[in-house]
């Protein structure tokens, strides 16, 4: 199977256009809170400890505490705490008891980088280690960043393999393939990717643009193209396929453009947590912030809302 | 993976779930609130010409309306120019002529560096009005219409202290032809007006422009920004008026240069009274265009259809050089067209004042039926029509029904294309300056060319491959004015505009628009 070759002049034309849509009164009601659901709310640094981890957790599960007296509804839960692996079991600790009176397949998701992230320039068993591991102490969700010098050496097959690999360790856990777009540079190497990723996954497993290490991380030119590919997947075999922009989404404005593209590219079925999440951070506040703008009328300033 | 409760639960509308390989296209998109630009835009209730930097009552008192296309509803009465009124604006223009050609070239340049500002200054109000009068969606109207205007003269102001240069080995400055008539149509009311007064200007004569009869009054909101940056009277003088108007400015006897866009019928009535003239005088013609837009199977796919939308559906299809014949190689014809109607889906026809319409209201009753006729005609003779918002039923009297009506009042027409078009079908041959799109396929190269090339036209074509030698090959054998390669409908005053054949000869823009602007001093190398 050979991908499409993608001309990166018109695709960014096009993924620029969708900046242009003007987001009022009810459909930005709507989708600011929709982004909220669908946001991968991360942390992955070095100096990441548990309480940071129970502090994101309960951001999480409640982004903002006082919604009800604010606004007079309840916000809700994003979809996925996203750390290490060593954190791992901190964030399932954290989650089941704040949300111990929901089932678990209802709680926000546990979701865990693993396969030597960010690099993944590591033994192919300690990556597969890493994995089992992640998802034996409760991670419901895994990121795994595929093999570049693999890929970009030429060798598909390789890579292919790898993530096949990576699927059977995940075993009931969800798999989001991070292609690390900013390594892969051009849009053909993009497109190709995404194909040969989404050969290799199940459906309702998602693939990702980055790992938030590389500049340039998530832009809406190369989420294009990831779109497109998961369209034509669809088209060919009816295949459901999620995707996850990670890196530099950080205001309201940027992730509802993101939306208003997959709306437009691969239509509304696809604007849920199920098949579209964020990987961000500081984007969660800025939802709130425009959410509150919106219902009270007034911005409230950043140190307003808990760090996220 | 998690349920959908939260998209459900956030007010988001219930999740359609697409079905095997075929997803529900009528569905299948987000919808927008509506959002309206909101800038307030005076109008008065009634214009005159514009004539020796002031405006006058029209000779014979007559006033015609012109309305809001999305609406029928009446936005002002313009002057309708007659004999007389004609008369005057090109007496005006010849005694500006002399004052106005003596100015030094950078002085020249001031005056267009000061329109531009200003209309960038005026850009919302501009925008408004066009889309009001013609329209346009405001999206395009505010991002290609109104800046593409203010780059021409700022392009050409540059030109104005230059024009020694713009014409290699001349010894001495070229000199202008001297009072110009200019008649512009109504798919870019202000960018044509831009594109015929600025290099005219830029290289020293004086113009009498006029707007088309639908669309006159961004043109006269420019006369007001004329008399904002202090431009001499008699400089440009705009009489506006219907077809009769026209042919009186094309028949003055006191004019030095024709320039004309529009109709290629209506031009070839101005080339036969420029014939019948005692003097003979330059002319340029931008005319009538069925341009092909040609994907090869080794085309970035998803990017072509872009180019295919863009080519077509781009202000409601009403643009001279639009790629109204969509030449696609056999082996990616399906995969084409069902990416093609799903684009299509998603665009939104509507209130051209809302700025998520991408498809707004056919520019006038006229035009209206034009395009009823051409689709009528089409499916009468056989080829599939294919609407958008409109897939799964064959019934053609439906179809039809659904193109042409959207609102109850205003003129409409839905995104739409002909598959299976031969080469003799008229929707295959004639410019229908509507949201229509032929589709045909060929198999090689060679007939793709020969099939791009069989038309009377020759404005403009686009080709669609991947590969670099091919784009330079076709490029070179296709013949058109302007070859957009993996792009369409992209413009920029440093590029050169006009037509082959019956789509007119003269280029605008450009170091070769300065051309048709300028006398050169005898003896000077052509």
């Amino acid at each position: 199977m050979t991908a499409p070759t993608v001309d990166r002049v018109m695709a960014d034309q096009r993924a620029a256009s969708f900046r242009t849509r003007s987001i009022k009164t009810t459909t930005k009601r709507t989708l600011l809170r929709l982004a909220l659901a669908m946001v991968d709310l991360t942390t992955l640094e070095g100096k990441d400890s548990p309480g940071k981890v129970r502090a994101l957790c309960a951001k999480a599960v409640r982004p903002m505490p006082d919604d009800q007296r604010v606004l007079g509804e309840r916000l809700p839960p994003v979809a996925a705490v996203c750390v290490y692996p060593t954190l791992v079991p901190v964030a399932r600790e954290a989650i089941d008891r704040l949300q111990d009176d929901l089932p678990r397949e209802r709680r926000v998701r546990v979701a865990s980088v693993a396969t030597g992230f960010p690099s993944g320039q590591y033994p192919l068993d300690v990556r597969l280690r890493d994995v089992r591991e992640a998802v034996a102490a409760g991670a419901d969700e895994i990121d795994m960043v595929i093999n570049r010098g693999a890929f970009l050496a030429g060798h598909s097959d390789e890579v292919g393999d790898e993530i096949r690999r990576v699927v059977d360790a995940c075993g009931e856990a969800h798999l989001k393939v991070i292609l690390e777009t900013g390594e892969l540079e051009t849009y053909d190497n993009i497109r190709q990717a995404s194909d040969l990723a989404i050969s290799c996954i199940r459906e309702g497993d998602f693939i990702k643009t980055s790992t938030g290490k590389v500049s340039p991380a998530a832009t809406m030119g190369v989420t294009l193209v990831m779109l497109e590919s998961i369209r034509d997947a669809h088209l060919r075999d009816s295949r459901v396929i999620g995707m996850k922009p990670a890196g530099g989404i950080r205001d309201a404005k940027t992730a509802l453009h993101y939306l208003v593209m997959v709306g437009e590219t691969l239509g509304r079925s696809w604007l849920t947590p199920a098949r579209f999440r964020f990987g961000a951070s500081s984007l969660v506040n800025d939802l709130l912030r425009q959410i509150v703008r919106q219902e009270v009328g007034v911005y409230p300033a950043s140190y307003d809302f808990a760090e996220a | 993976m998690k349920s959908d409760d939260t998209a459900l639960a956030t007010g988001s509308r219930e999740t359609v779930h697409a079905g095997p390989g075929d997803l529900p296209v009528n569905e299948l998109y987000l919808e927008y609130a509506p959002a309206p630009e909101t800038a307030p835009v005076e109008i008065l209730p009634r214009y005159g010409h514009f004539i020796d930097g002031a405006f006058v009552e029209p000779a014979d008192g007559k006033y015609f309306e012109t309305i809001n296309p999305a609406t029928e509803q009446v936005l002002s009465e313009v002057a309708l120019g007659t004999e007389p009124d004609v008369d005057r604006a090109v007496q005006a223009a010849r005694r500006a002529l002399s004052a106005w050609r003596s100015l030094s070239g950078g002085e020249r340049g001031k005056y267009l560096y000061r329109i531009a500002r200003r209309m960038q200054e005026r850009a919302r109000e501009l925008a408004v009005l066009e889309s009001m009068d013609g329209g346009k969606p405001i999206k395009e109207s505010r991002d290609v219409d109104i800046p593409l205007a203010a780059a021409h003269f700022f392009y050409h102001a540059g030109w104005a202290d230059k024009l020694r240069y713009a014409i290699p080995g001349l010894r001495s400055e070229p000199e202008p032809l001297g009072v110009c008539a200019q008649i512009i149509p109504w798919n870019f009311p202000l960018l044509m007006a831009a594109w015929k007064l600025a290099p005219a200007l830029a290289c020293g004569n004086t113009c009498v422009l006029k707007p088309a009869e639908t669309t006159p009054l961004t043109a006269l909101r420019l006369a007001e920004i004329f008399q904002e940056v202090g431009l001499p009277a008699g400089v440009v003088n705009i009489v506006t008026g219907d077809g009769s108007t026209g042919r009186a400015l094309a028949e003055h006897p006191d004019i030095d240069k024709i320039a004309f866009t529009g109709s290629t019928q209506v031009g070839k009535q101005i080339a036969r009274s420029v014939a019948a003239r005692a003097r003979p005088i330059p002319l340029t013609l931008e005319l009538g265009g069925k341009s092909p837009n040609i994907i090869f199977e080794d085309a970035s796919i998803d990017q072509a259809i872009e180019g295919i939308i863009s080519g077509i559906y781009f202000n409601q299809g009403h643009v001279c050089c639009a790629g109204s014949r969509l030449l696609v190689q056999e082996s990616i014809h399906d995969e084409v067209l069902t990416k093609l109607r799903l684009r299509m889906e998603s665009l939104r026809v509507g209130d051209p004042l809302d700025k998520n319409t991408d498809i707004g209201a056919i520019n006038s009753k006229t035009q209206h039926e034009t395009i009823t006729r051409y689709l009528t005609l089409g499916v009468r003779e056989g080829a599939p029509l294919h609407v958008a918002g409109c897939n799964g039923t064959n019934d053609r009297d439906a179809l039809l029904e659904h193109a042409l009506s959207c609102a109850p009042r205003g003129y409409w027409c839905r995104p739409c294309f002909f598959s299976e078009v031969e080469p003799s079908q008229t929707i295959a041959r004639e410019e229908i300056f509507g949201p229509v799109l032929s589709v045909m396929t060929f198999r090689t190269p060679d007939e793709a060319i020969q099939r791009a090339n069989n038309t009377p036209y020759g404005l403009a074509a686009g080709v669609w491959t991947d590969k670099g030698s091919k784009i330079f090959e076709i490029a070179r054998r296709l013949r058109a004015g302007v070859i957009w390669c993996n792009t369409y409908n992209r413009f920029d005053p440093s590029s050169p505009f006009g037509g082959y054949k019956e789509s007119g000869f003269g280029r605008e823009g450009g170091v070769h628009g300065l051309h048709a602007y300028l006398r050169l001093p005898t003896g000077a190398p052509q």
